[in-house]
């Protein structure tokens, strides 16, 4: 695709515009004092809210007990500096269009920025007053004297109140700064604040690597005893990630633009290496790991395959699948019921796998009957209907009528692991084999989604989303080809089901809440959709650090509050880059239309209708009003 | 002109030493109540080029959605080498051999301009997941039939949507090249009979001279029956065997250009009552 060529990456995120580069250097600066307090006051205010909101959800009390940094950092204060860094660094944005003047940088940044963080951080020393004048416990559980104490560092009130304005003011001016920086200063500065907070987040993941390969000494004077990074280790980390940035400036983006200028073979080669570096990665690594680390993986396994399902259905084929989850619980049931004793009705106890051809066949069946009635209608009814069905799975499961066969809310207990053809057993007490039958599974889908992508099926989904009306005329069969996209996917979600069951050694209808179909969207609309490398990214994210619907991830802290970050992460997601975080080419020109024709036409790359590649204004003067005149002329002819 | 509804009448047409490719007998097409199309009777030959006019609102577009089944027919038959397309899908009246394009041109716009015309083949082949999985011979074989032909049919067009322009997603191109694509997506289906919907609308004088000469072509060197929906008279001088006007669903004239063109009830159809006084 001639857009991923280098010159042709039109910065989607805004974060690309700000910042030192060499054509703003003649750009004037503002006096300090000139501020839009308007756009302050309007951005501290929400901030302050948010503020209010995320401590009145009991985060930071909750947070408190992990150290990021040992007795300086918690992720509970953290959370309450976020806001005033993001508002202190928004409020200094500037919006550069072409003939729209511009300023440098400077001391009217940094000025903004802390007038603005002031206000945010004041929505705290708000509440802390609040908190110590009145009593609203009764409808808001959390407030509390706790959090007072919080607020105040154990110091009162009007402590609250003066060190929130202070640390507001002092974080938004760090805001305000990072737009004055150099834009190279401002890449290490974030490098080395994403390494210290991964390092201490991941604590638990690094912990078990590093025990599996015997450098427990380097963890314990990373890690303080008790969470969180010692002080040296984080001076250490910091310094050594800085360095890094500083040496790779530049390179990693080179080495990415260089790959994507390769064509043909060469390119080919290149991608292949890819893989196989990635999948050597993901077969040694967890090697190493202990049963925490390779729990999560088989987690996060779980959920890409059901991504990657879903991915057929939504990416592709654009059916807004809300009941996903569905063919998830069928593939787990049927599952149960094939390879159990305990199976209620039947229990012909097949060995896994031949049961997984049951397990197939069923889950299809399943897809072609939900999808049929389904498939005939569009969008938003589409929705809504998916979502019915998949409560209507799940409280069949559950129903007394049907409790003969899947045990009701018994559920069905005591499922053999998956025997793999005699060399070993798959099943939850070893987390490893597990992730190594889910990663097979993995690449299964992953090779199914791509060839299907490139092939006549696949282009056939995307026509039906691009326009159903004329994919139909041009001869494709609408309704066949949703219905195919709809059973690949039950396919590819009951083979989740089919490990999933093996893996927990019981299935029970509680597990297969309409949250699995929502939390599988948002993967796949998180991570990017249509796109495969998108997709895994977004399982490993969102399931491997946040944690799935049952599933502890990494911050297993944040349990709690797992479904509020679900939500806050979509809701910027989609303001700030909707084609998700590793978007497929296309669903990026989908969303970026308008832009990136500007952007051709704007670098000369727009075409002329004489088959020439120079730009003239004969593109403007074809759909102008001359065209609507000669038209006229024809018809009065 | 105002002929009886025949939708008792499904034989065979009879008789005319040349059977037509496309027939509509007593065709209507009702939206509610208002008649958009009454009791039409329409015949096109192998190899001619008919066009369609008549004042907007006419039923033009309506016609063509009636043939390729978008829309429903309230009464009459349509007949496409002597058998009905009464009851059949849309993709099944494209794969008979009816293909079209869109008044306001409606492209695959992110998919490229090769992925165009390969998609409308859809219905011309024959691969299944197992062929794509699988990565057989056939399925290699398909895939590289289907890609020449889609360049063929890219390079009638010259070298406007070749080259890089094939991987080119379609709405980076011109609005002429869209039309342009969208009569190559129409041909790639391999049709007997292509329907153009006002296929120069939006162009300049030059570009629509040049697509006047392209569909002369398109009869000539790909032997397609042609029915087009067309404004601009000049086209329609250029290009018709036949004119067939429309005025409000009921066809009021046929013939070739020079007696259409004066026959005082299309006068009057398009410039109101008395100008013809």
């Amino acid at each position: 695709m001639s857009l991923a060529e280098p010159p042709a990456a039109p910065g989607p995120s805004p974060s690309a515009s700000p910042g030192g580069d060499g054509s703003s250097d003649d750009a004037p600066p503002r006096p300090p004092f000139a501020q839009d307090w308007r756009r302050i006051a309007r951005m501290g205010a929400i901030g302050a809210i948010g503020q209010i909101f995320i401590s009145l959800s009991n985060m930071p009390v909750k947070l408190d007990g992990r150290a990021i940094i040992e007795g300086v950092l918690s992720l509970g204060y953290l959370s309450l500096v976020v806001l005033p860094l993001a508002s202190g660094s928004r409020v200094g944005h500037q919006i550069r269009r072409e003939g729209v003047p511009h300023h440098r940088p400077g001391a009217h940044e940094i000025i903004g920025g802390a007038a603005c963080g002031a206000l945010v951080g004041g929505g705290l020393s708000l509440l802390a007053v609040l908190i110590a004048n009145f009593d609203l416990r009764e409808p808001l559980v959390n407030w509390s004297p706790i959090l007072a104490d919080l607020l105040g560092f154990n110091r009162g009130t009007a402590f609250a109140v003066i060190i929130w304005l202070a640390i507001g003011a002092a974080v938004g001016a760090a805001g305000g700064l990072l737009r004055v920086v150099p834009p190279l200063a401002r890449r290490v500065l974030w490098t080395m604040v994403l390494t210290l907070f991964g390092a201490a987040v991941l604590e638990s993941l690094t912990t078990d690597l590093a025990e599996g390969m015997g450098i427990e000494g380097l963890i314990e004077w990373f890690y303080a005893p008790r969470g969180g990074l010692t002080i040296t280790g984080a001076i250490a980390l910091a310094a050594g990630s800085g360095v890094l940035a500083f040496v790779a400036r530049g390179r990693i983006k080179g080495a990415k633009s260089r790959i994507d200028a390769l064509e043909g073979p060469a390119r080919n080669r290149a991608n292949l290496g890819l893989i196989l570096a990635t999948a050597a990665v993901l077969v040694i690594l967890p090697m190493f790991a202990g049963k925490l680390t390779n729990e999560l993986l088989a987690n996060v396994g779980l959920f890409v395959l059901l991504a990657l399902g879903l991915n057929i259905v939504v990416g592709l084929a654009g059916i807004l699948d809300l009941g996903y989850v569905a063919f998830f619980a069928v593939g787990s049931y049927s599952a149960a019921v094939l390879t159990a004793a305990t199976s209620p009705k039947i229990h012909p106890e097949l060995p896994w796998f031949v049961a997984l051809i049951g397990v197939v066949l069923l889950t299809g069946l399943v897809g072609l009957f939900i999808g049929a009635p389904v498939i005939r209608m569009r969008g938003d009814y589409l929705a809504i209907v998916t979502l019915g069905f998949g409560e209507i799975i799940r409280l069949l499961f559950l129903s007394d009528w049907l409790s003969g066969w899947f045990g009701g809310s018994q559920g069905i207990t005591n499922i053999p692991g998956a025997e793999i053809f005699g060399l070993a057993t798959v099943a939850g007490t070893d987390p490893r084999s597990v992730f190594y039958l889910v990663l097979a599974f993995c690449a299964i889908a992953i090779y199914v989604s791509w060839r299907l992508e490139r092939s006549r099926i696949g282009r056939a989904w995307m026509a039906v989303r691009e326009d159903e009306t004329v994919a139909e005329a041009m001869g494709i069969n609408t309704v066949n080809v949703k219905l195919l996209a709809f059973v690949v996917g039950a396919v590819l979600g009951s083979f989740s089901g089919a490990i999933f069951s093996a893996k927990v050694g019981s299935v029970f209808p509680a597990s297969f809440l309409i949250l699995v179909s929502i939390v599988i969207l948002v993967v796949v609309i998180f991570g990017g959709m249509g796109n495969i490398v998108g997709v895994v990214a977004g399982s490993a994210v969102l399931i491997g650090v946040l944690g799935g619907p049952k599933q502890p991830g990494l911050l297993a802290e944040f349990s709690e509050f797992k479904l509020l970050i679900y939500g806050a992460l979509l809701v910027w997601m989609m303001l700030a880059r909707p084609e998700g975080l590793i978007p497929s080419v296309r669903r990026t020109r989908e969303l970026h239309q308008e832009e990136m024709a500007q952007d051709a036409w704007l670098r000369g790359q727009t075409e002329d209708d004489n088959g020439g590649r120079d730009a003239t204004a004969s593109t403007a003067a074809t759909s102008g009003s001359t065209v609507e005149a000669a038209r006229l002329a024809g018809e009065s002819a | 002109m105002s002929a009886p509804a025949q939708a008792a009448s499904g034989t065979q047409a009879s008789g005319p030493a040349q059977q037509p490719i496309l027939e509509t007998r007593g065709l209507g097409v009702d939206f509610g109540g208002l008649k958009a199309l009454d009791g039409l009777d329409l015949a096109v030959y192998p190899g001619e080029i008919v066009s369609v006019i008549g004042p907007n609102g006419a039923g033009k577009t309506t016609l063509f959605n009636a043939i390729t089944a978008t829309v429903a027919a309230s009464e009459g038959d349509i007949l496409f080498e002597g058998e009905s397309l009464i009851g059949l899908d849309p993709n099944r009246v494209t794969s008979r051999g009816i293909a079209r394009t869109f008044q306001n041109v409606r492209l695959f716009a992110n998919m490229t301009v090769l992925e165009n015309v390969m998609v409308s083949q859809h219905c011309r082949t024959r691969q299944s997941v197992f062929g794509a999985l699988l990565y057989t011979k056939a399925f290699r074989n398909e895939e590289a039939e289907i890609t020449e032909r889609g360049k063929e049919v890219l390079s009638f067009f010259g070298s406007r949507l070749t080259g890089y322009r094939f991987d080119q997603p379609a709405y980076t191109l011109s609005y002429a090249n869209r039309r342009r694509l969208e009569i190559a997506r129409a041909m790639a289906t391999q049709p007997k009979l292509i329907l153009l919907d006002e296929p120069v609308a939006g162009m300049n004088p030059t570009e629509s001279a040049e697509l006047t000469g392209l569909i002369g072509r398109l009869r000539d060197e790909w032997g397609f029956a042609i029915v087009v929906i067309e404004h601009d008279m000049e086209v329609v001088r250029e290009v018709s065997d036949r004119v067939v006007v429309l005025d409000h669903g009921v066809k009021i004239a046929e013939g070739d250009y020079a007696d259409v063109s004066v026959d005082p009830q299309v006068i009057e159809a398009y410039l109101g009552h008395g100008a013809t006084a």
